[in-house]
């Protein structure tokens, strides 16, 4: 039997790498292989991820200077409402975590002078507005709701909460974490959401509360919310810390 | 003489088939609108607008966040550079010179006797069907520009969606935005491959026919 050597198939090697490498220089150019190097694995940023990472930060102070405190998001009649609203989670609609109303306690933290801890019951007893806008997701998809709740601004005032403070950030029963800008959790139009539509807001939707922010992209409308705390650390989030941008205003 | 080997010494100044700026904004445009194309595509796969999706080896981002991170990026290289563009080619006249007028009667004219190969291609001169598409991939850049803001910033810029229609009808004008200028990349790459020559001028400014000795493509 004869030995096969290495020798014996190096032109083969060759052209097939160099077929590969036609390949590869056809598809598009080397543009495609540049996806290989999108955020795709936040533990070790490469260069590409660096540029992309400085771009977004960019971008969150350029969303901040263009945001208006009094701009108000397009509000639309009940009869624009999307039937079924859709669910949306990182998780499946049965996953969505059970809260009982009875034991809930909104924690609070940071800097925030009346740290009490709050029931439903007490959360309903605050002033209570309606609102019918359109919820935007990162994904480009929207749908219309309604959602009624404690106007947030109120929220932060009772508690005093120092508004002088960078960022208010969120953790959920359900292990979600998000947070926004000072500015926009002042916005007239963000608020704790209590219910959806007329009624109590369900489990799917983010029982027992939720905040509501129209003017932001909905991955930014925590659910489930357990704890509030104020700070001047930037908290991340859970879709932020992989690779969406921070503000995500709209 | 140092100025007579300036490219706008008078007796080059025939030679040169682009200026500078147009030769730099046009590859940086290719670069930079390649880069929106591609993550724009990622984008929409999240959620399609029609009934189909792009395949995922073509688009730009590797999942949405990758992709949504080189679009924001791209699009400041995508605007700033078109801005320069801009300005220049009204300060410069290089649009009234080289765009205007068009004229339908002549569009058709050209593109009758460009399908019947009688239609002469003058380096540096822009027929008329020329003339409409550069024009035209211009136009839809802008309107790709418009709409993307007004899907950016819906409420920020509440106006803008409005005039486009709302938030869902500019994600459509965006996508056919898109398309148009798809296709345009489609017919000019077409036509450079079919006339070469074309594709020295972009890199040097100069047509290589003008220079004797030289070997033409």
């Amino acid at each position: 039997m004869k030995r096969l050597r290495i020798g014996d198939i190096r032109p083969d090697i060759k052209q097939i790498e160099r077929r590969a490498f036609l390949r590869q220089s056809l598809s598009l150019g080397a543009l495609t292989m540049l996806t290989g190097c999108s955020l795709d694995n936040p533990a070790a940023p490469d260069f590409i991820d660096r540029v992309l990472k400085g771009m977004s930060h960019w971008n969150d102070r350029v969303q901040a200077a263009i945001f208006s405190p009094t701009r108000l998001a397009p509000v639309y009649p009940e009869s624009a409402i999307t039937k079924p609203f859709p669910f949306n989670a990182f998780y499946a609609e049965a996953q969505a975590p059970v809260v009982d109303g009875a034991t809930y306690r909104l924690e609070l933290a940071g800097m925030i002078a009346d740290k009490r801890p709050w029931t439903v019951a007490d959360l309903r007893k605050l002033p209570h507005e309606s609102q019918v806008t359109r919820h935007i997701c990162v994904e480009g998809w929207s749908a219309i709701g309604k959602w009624g709740g404690v106007p947030f601004h109120v929220f932060l005032e009772r508690i005093g909460a120092d508004k002088t403070a960078k960022y208010v950030g969120f953790k959920c029963a359900d292990g979600y974490y998000s947070s926004i800008d000072m500015p926009t959790a002042l916005h007239p139009q963000t608020l704790l959401a209590l219910d959806y539509g007329d009624a109590e807001l369900p489990r799917k939707y983010g029982y027992p509360m939720k905040l509501r922010v129209p003017t932001k992209l909905g991955f930014k409308n925590p659910k489930h919310i357990t704890e509030i705390f104020v700070t001047n650390d930037y908290p991340g989030g859970y879709w932020e810390d992989q690779g969406y941008n921070w503000f995500s205003g709209s | 003489m140092a100025d007579m080997s300036m490219s706008h010494g008078s007796g080059a100044a025939a030679d040169e088939v682009h200026p500078l700026v147009v030769r730099i904004t046009h590859w940086v445009n290719a670069f930079a609108m390649i880069l929106m194309i591609l993550s724009g595509w990622r984008i929409y796969n999240a959620s399609p607008i029609f009934g189909f999706r792009f395949p995922d080896q073509l688009t730009l981002g590797a999942w949405l966040g990758g992709a949504l991170a080189w679009h924001f990026a791209a699009m400041w290289l995508l605007a700033i550079n078109g801005l320069v563009y801009v300005v220049y080619g009204f300060a410069s006249g290089h649009f009234k010179r080289d765009f205007w007028p068009i004229r339908p009667v002549d569009v058709w004219n050209d593109f009758r006797a460009a399908l019947t190969f009688k239609l002469a291609h003058r380096l540096g001169t822009y027929n008329s069907v020329q003339k409409l598409l550069y024009a035209g991939v211009v136009f839809l850049a802008a309107a790709a520009i418009v709409s993307g803001l007004s899907i950016w910033k819906p409420v920020q810029f509440y106006p803008l969606t409005w005039l486009l229609g709302g938030y869902d009808f500019a994600r459509i004008v965006h996508f056919l935005a898109m398309s148009g200028i798809v296709g345009f990349l489609v017919v000019h790459i077409a036509l450079v491959a079919l006339v070469p020559s074309t594709f020295v001028p972009m890199i040097t400014g100069r047509a290589a026919a003008a220079h004797e000795g030289e070997t033409t493509r």
